[in-house]
């Protein structure tokens, strides 16, 4: 591959330098970041880097002070400008295996080109630079390029020319409708939209339809399914007995919602994150914590409530790192990161943020629910009150005892087998199979009696009378509680609902946060205060910080990783690529950026621009740029075979609830309500046997065909459509999906059931609409499924094929009554084969 | 693709075009090209080609069926050691008490005098063949973690499973079917476990996937065409989705169009390859009757094993049998019958048929659980005598292995007298797992993929071969 290229002159070099391969021409300056830290990072720091626990012969070569020390053996690594006299040069030259570095038994070495560097950075100097993500993003003005005006264009252009490389043509206007109603709706455009935008004649058409689709509702749906990838959402617990969560869709549709609302980027960040802290928050904005509900629950038996709420503090953790750090964090759990500047106790200093935060559902009324219950809530307090008088004093005595003994037991484990599990259950089973919070039970009894709500109260005793351990049993009979507890579900029964949402409070009682030795939950090390990394900006100096100086930390202007996390994404998701290809890693041994100065420039605009994401996506889809055709370039094969440069667009395989949702769509089975609870679609029965407990009832009606994004995540057997195209695993946070190209999906959209009906009703649908011969119905077709009219040869091509279809159906009158089922009885079954083709043409699942 | 990219080629790289075509070779590109893989070349000369893992999901009772204690006998009913027992916790809320001494006979079998229990005749049959690790353990005391682990070298969940790992390290060899596909059966309780995250690609491409194949119903998802399309009306739908794709490929330059047709052709050849998969026609009645196709009870199971050495010979790569579950914690003595029944006989016809037919030597095969059962009887609420269970055991349990390159006729390690804890011989799953990899020539610490920064690998960071039981 490219890793030889080393001729010199400009093409030689660019060519280097555009592929990030290590080499460096000695006519040019060698840069630390750009060409040694990635050879030191993928071959050294592993033992001699920024962990000390793992640091051999007491070396460090990520930092100059390290590299330049004198060693106990009396070498020196680095000697800066004499690379004879640089133990380091010596030893990766050595051919002594008990000399020579990487050591043989790592499996690695350096390329003689990598050699080369190295020698070249030690005599030219050897110079560190600190990594550029850490840095703030500069201000650079777009250069200048004649006849270019659009800044993203400028930036792409001025690389483009030093390459000499042309950018590609413009992709046609069909072409392009496509590609941006599926970037920015997720749907494709109907034949008219195409047909007016094609012949529309105003200089400003192409904005006219961008405009309308970031006002279109469908907007919201697609990008909130690409933040739910990195919030990792489900609507089940996970683990063994996976319990639903059939709340969780709240917070799904507040997330459809703030992009629809364009909520700013700044204020989104900081509602997911800190919502419940904010002064006076709403019920929306704390809904916006159900992001941090996300994260696995087990309630199996023998399940340690504090180790795995130790595990999804970790994963809240992480999962912020991955999200708007952009940075692993998690591997500085069990110690200090390998690469990173992270050390572990860092990691637990983030960690504190979120350990003194618990899981809290909370009443989050659905429109045309709060009046109902308001009217009824007296009159069942009322009640209430009367069935539970006669027993008031002794219940509350023994409840009163049971919640001593809970507390007790939490903090003297071991004493009492029976009040341990008892303890064990009040977690595993609290709120089970309604998505609550397994230590919202424990945190009422935590919370003084006279500070809990009206609310609270009832919950824990309703629970108190359901799940009383078997101490209990006498009092209960003696007192006739089964009585009231039946008496009071037939009250609590017609009481007006009110939804509730999944989201966070802060802890009834504060934790100390201790490090975890090796990441053990029970090994604790020393204590630690929530704080941010050194490495990153500081916090504002504050007695006390909390989750939401965490989060208004993240979106200050000043912090170098937010805003250039999270453009990188949204380009990566219009481009299939980030400027900085490992979207999910800006640390160093993730990809420099291909355009910094665009990277960063976007950044700030970003922020200038209020954080709006609409407006940004905007500037993209507008940019020449995005607009460039992507057909493949032979000549670029080699120079730039992953499209580094941007000399056109790329072709990517759309997402499994694109395939599907555009398949419902162009067939006119696709049903457009935004939101509410998740569905299931029809599926073969087997999937769901691969669970433990999973059972799933299709849903009816209209319901079978809502847009994927809706459908409902069994975490332990998703959808199987969704996963044989890539849908990724919903335990942790995903900043990019594969795009795999298996017989599997060959499978799905050949013999799927679901997608024969919709070639059914596409059949069905160009007949009804079209009443014109073959031809004209063909027209019509291709610019349902692919926005564009047919070539010659291809109208040639399926001629051919309606004939042998009709042919073959002929003499087959059985399957023609089974293929045109009672979808169009007058219809021509050879049009249903024909539909089909076309759902199946790769050109239909890729954004072209 | 440039004439550059084509020298960079690897063994492993022609490997994958012969198994999934393009697409792969183009996928691997791009990995390689992301700097993905970080490693190639298999560094150990191989002595198995495929594995076929035998996981008996839910964790067996190693005391009542590998691992004989008759010192216990004398101690049943009284109290554990209370050096043993303390900070032990029952998974259920059972009590966690008194010994439970085996009420199996155990007896040694084969010239090497390996001894099972009563409850094993079949395997027992093939003694001389097996190699069996008694000294088996791990941290993972809950079904998820633990089988995770075993599957996927943590107990966290979205990493990928030993079968892709397998995949992607050695492509797969078969034309018409995938490298990994997954078999899966139970005794009516249905699947206790982590369900299809334990055949999941993790974070690698679906390529790795592992596919469920079913022996009932449609094989595999989709794999029949729908109603009212005849097979003509298939190969001209294929015909012309193939053409006009062709023709994008033109129009685009786009390689992963060819992928895509590829796949199409793959995905057809299943069509035909998946039921002559399934048709037993040419299996003799002998054959069919040693895996117990003949009888209800090992039906289930027998048709996966024999599917199992079907798919070996057509090249699949990895091959993952589920039996649910062995989570007894209740009601021991009859599960555990019950289960045996199901499993004992076919398990030991597949070794005996792949060695007859000259397969074991390159076929390796694993017969494993995520843990085992304690040695205290748990007693839940309300349960009479006789209808004890035992809890999860981490601590110490067995499984055993036979062919692609291990020495039969061996026990490897040893428990205390409780088969409490290990003390001799400690094998962790890691280890397991570098083995199984060493088994088919591969460096388990230089079979890594790139992931969110980091080089990943199977064994995580840990695992040692255990060459005390390679051949």
């Amino acid at each position: 591959m490219m890793q030889g290229t080393r001729s010199h002159g400009v093409c030689g070099f660019l060519v280097a330098w555009l592929l990030t391969t290590q080499a460096a021409v000695a006519d040019e300056p060698v840069r630390f970041n750009r060409d040694v830290l990635p050879i030191l990072a993928d071959h050294c720091f592993a033992c001699h880097g920024f962990d000390k626990a793992k640091r051999e012969a007491g070396l460090r070569l990520d930092v100059r002070a390290g590299s330049t020390q004198r060693l106990e053996s009396g070498a020196t690594p680095i000697v800066p400008g004499e690379v004879a006299q640089s133990e380091v040069w010596r030893r990766v030259t050595s051919r002594d295996p008990e000399q020579q570095m990487p050591p043989p038994q790592t499996g690695l070495t350096l390329t003689a080109a990598q050699r080369e560097t190295l020698r070249l950075w030690i005599e030219q100097g050897a110079t560190y630079e600190p990594h550029w993500a850490y840095l703030p993003p500069q201000r650079g003005e777009p250069p200048e390029v004649a006849g270019v005006v659009q800044p993203i264009d400028r930036f792409i252009r001025a690389r483009l020319l030093v390459e000499e490389i042309a950018p590609a043509p413009l992709a046609d206007r069909a072409t392009l409708i496509r590609r941006v109603t599926l970037d920015l709706t997720g749907l494709p455009p109907s034949p008219w939209e195409v047909d007016a935008f094609v012949n529309d004649p105003r200089a400003d058409a192409y904005q006219r339809v961008v405009d309308r689709l970031l006002a279109s509702e469908h907007f919201g749906e697609r990008w909130a399914r690409w933040w739910l990838d990195l919030a990792h959402y489900g609507d089940s617990d996970g683990y063994l007995q996976d319990f639903l969560r059939p709340v969780a869709w709240r917070y799904r549709q507040w997330v459809v919602e703030a992009f629809n609302r364009d909520l700013p980027f700044d204020q989104f960040t900081i509602q997911q994150l800190a919502g419940d802290l904010l002064p006076n928050a709403t019920v929306t904005q704390r809904m916006g914590t159900g992001f941090l509900r996300n994260t696995l629950s087990n309630r199996e038996g023998g399940a340690d409530l504090e180790e795995y709420r130790v595990q999804q503090t970790i994963d809240r953790t992480v999962t912020l790192g991955t999200t708007w750090l952009g940075l692993t964090v998690g591997c500085a759990q069990c110690h200090d990161h390998k690469f990173d500047a992270i050390t572990q106790r860092e990691f637990y200093q983030l960690y504190a943020f979120f350990n003194n935060a618990d899981e809290a559902n909370l009443d989050a009324p659905l429109p045309g629910e709060r009046e109902p219950r308001e009217a009824a809530q007296a009159e069942y307090d009322r009640k209430r009150t009367e069935i539970l008088a006669p027993v008031a004093g002794p219940l509350a005595a023994l409840q009163a005892d049971w919640e001593q003994r809970m507390l007790h037991t939490e903090t003297h484990p071991g004493e009492d087998f029976s009040w341990d599990r008892t303890l064990e259950l009040l977690g595993l089973q609290w709120g089970q199979n309604l998505g609550e919070g397994q230590l919202e039970g424990l945190n009422i009894i935590k919370t003084p009696p006279i500070e809990r709500t009206l609310d609270q109260r009832d919950r824990l005793l309703d629970y108190f009378l359901r799940a009383a351990p078997a101490a209990y049993s006498e009092k209960f009979k003696e007192l006739k509680l089964n009585e009231v507890k039946t008496r009071l579900d037939a009250l609590t029964k017609n009481l007006p609902t009110i939804t509730r949402a999944p989201g966070m409070v802060k802890s009834p009682v504060a934790r100390a946060t201790h490090i975890h030795v090796r990441g053990e939950y029970l090994r604790k090390g020393d204590e630690v205060c929530a704080a941010t990394p050194a490495a990153l900006p500081a916090l504002p100096a504050k007695d006390a910080v909390d989750r939401l100086d965490l989060a208004r930390w993240l979106v200050s202007p000043e912090h170098p990783l937010t805003a250039r996390v999270a453009v990188n994404r949204l380009w990566q998701e219009l481009f299939g690529r980030g400027i900085v290809a490992t979207s999910e890693n800006f640390g160093i041994r993730g990809d420099r950026p291909a355009h910094p100065e665009l990277l960063d420039w976007l950044a700030l605009e970003f922020i200038r621009d209020g954080w709006s994401v609409k407006s940004l996506l905007r500037t993209i889809v507008l940019s020449e740029t995005y607009q460039q055709a992507s057909t493949a370039r032979p000549e670029l094969a080699v120079r730039d075979p992953l499209n580094k440069l941007v000399a056109r667009q790329s072709r990517l395989r759309l997402s499994g609830e694109a395939v599907r949702d555009s398949a419902l769509a162009v067939s006119g089975l696709l049903n457009r309500t935004i939101g509410g609870p998740s569905v299931k679609p029809p599926q073969p029965a087997s999937v769901s046997k691969e669970g433990y407990s999973n059972v799933w009832e299709p849903s009816a009606g209209a319901d079978r065909y809502r847009r994927g994004v809706y459908t409902f995540i069994q975490r332990t057997s998703p959808f199987a459509q969704f996963v044989t195209f890539d849908l990724p695993d919903t335990s942790r946070s995903c900043t990019r999906r594969e795009r795999s190209n298996t017989p599997l999906q060959a499978l799905q959209l050949l013999n799927d059931p679901v997608f024969l009906e919709a070639a059914q009703a596409l059949a069905a649908r160009v007949q009804r609409e079209v009443r014109g011969d073959d031809a004209q119905r063909l027209n019509h077709a291709f610019l349902l499924v692919l926005a564009r009219a047919p070539t010659a040869d291809e109208v040639q091509r399926l001629h051919g094929f309606l004939r042998q279809q009709r042919l073959l159906l002929q003499d087959d009158p059985a399957s023609a009554r089974e293929l045109n089922q009672d979808i169009f009885p007058d219809g021509d079954p050879a049009w249903i084969a024909l539909a089909s083709v076309l759902l199946n043409l790769d050109e239909f699942i890729n954004h072209e | 693709m440039s004439n550059g990219m084509q020298r960079s080629l690897s063994r492993r790289e022609v490997l994958a075009r012969g198994a999934h075509g393009f697409g792969a070779l183009a996928l691997w590109h791009l990995l390689a090209q992301e700097g993905r893989t970080a490693s190639t070349a298999p560094q150990v000369t191989p002595r198995a080609k495929n594995v076929i893992f035998l996981f008996m999901m839910g964790g067996q009772s190693q005391l009542d069926l590998f691992d004989p204690k008759p010192q216990m006998t004398p101690l049943h009913g009284q109290p554990m050691p209370a050096s043993l027992v303390q900070a032990k916790k029952s998974a259920t809320g059972g009590i966690l008490e008194t010994v439970m001494a085996s009420p199996r006979k155990f007896q040694r079998y084969g010239q090497c005098g390996m001894e099972l229990s009563e409850l094993l005749p079949y395997t027992a049959s093939m003694a001389d063949d097996l190699c069996l690790i008694r000294s088996m353990y791990c941290e993972q005391a809950n079904h998820d973690p633990a089988q995770l682990l075993l599957h996927c070298g943590t107990p966290l969940f979205g990493n990928p499973s030993m079968g892709s790992w397998v995949n992607y390290g050695l492509g797969s060899a078969g034309q018409n079917m995938p490298g990994y596909l997954v078999l899966l059966s139970d005794d009516g309780h249905g699947l206790e476990g982590a369900g299809s995250s334990l055949w999941s690609s993790g974070f690698m491409p679906s390529t790795y996937r592992g596919v469920s194949f079913r022996n009932t119903g449609d094989p595999v998802l989709h794999i029949n065409r729908p109603r009212g399309v005849s097979p003509e009306m298939q190969r001209a739908r294929l015909d012309a989705v193939r053409d006009l794709n062709q023709m994008r490929q033109q129009a685009t330059g786009d390689a992963e169009i060819a992928s895509r047709i590829a796949a199409y052709e793959m995905a057809f050849r299943m069509q035909s390859a998946a039921p002559e998969l399934l048709d037993f026609g040419q299996e003799t009645a002998a054959t069919r009757a040693q895996y117990g196709l003949d009888k209800d009870l090992t039906r289930s199971f027998g048709t996966n094993c024999l599917l199992a050495r079907r798919m070996v010979e057509r090249g699949v790569r990895f091959v993952h049998l589920v039996h649910s579950s062995w989570d007894h914690h209740g009601d021991l003595n009859h599960r555990l019958e019950q289960n045996c029944g199901m499993t004992d006989q076919p398990a030991a016809a597949l070794i005996a048929d792949l060695k007859q037919r000259g397969l074991l030597d390159e076929t390796l095969v694993v017969f494993a659980g995520e843990f085992g059962r304690t040695p205290m009887g748990e007693v839940r609420r309300g349960v009479t005598a006789g209808k004890e269970g035992r809890d999860h055991h981490p601590s110490a349990f067995s499984v055993w292995l036979a062919g692609g390159g291990v020495k039969g006729g061996q026990i490897h390690g040893a428990t205390d007298d409780f088969g409490y804890n290990v003390v001799k011989n400690p094998v962790h799953v890691h280890d397991l797992q570098a083995t199984i990899l060493h088994l088919l020539g591969v460096n388990h610490e230089q079979l890594t993929y790139r992931h969110a920064g980091r080089d990943y690998r199977l064994t995580d960071v840990a695992g040692k071969v255990v060459t005390g039981i390679l051949a």
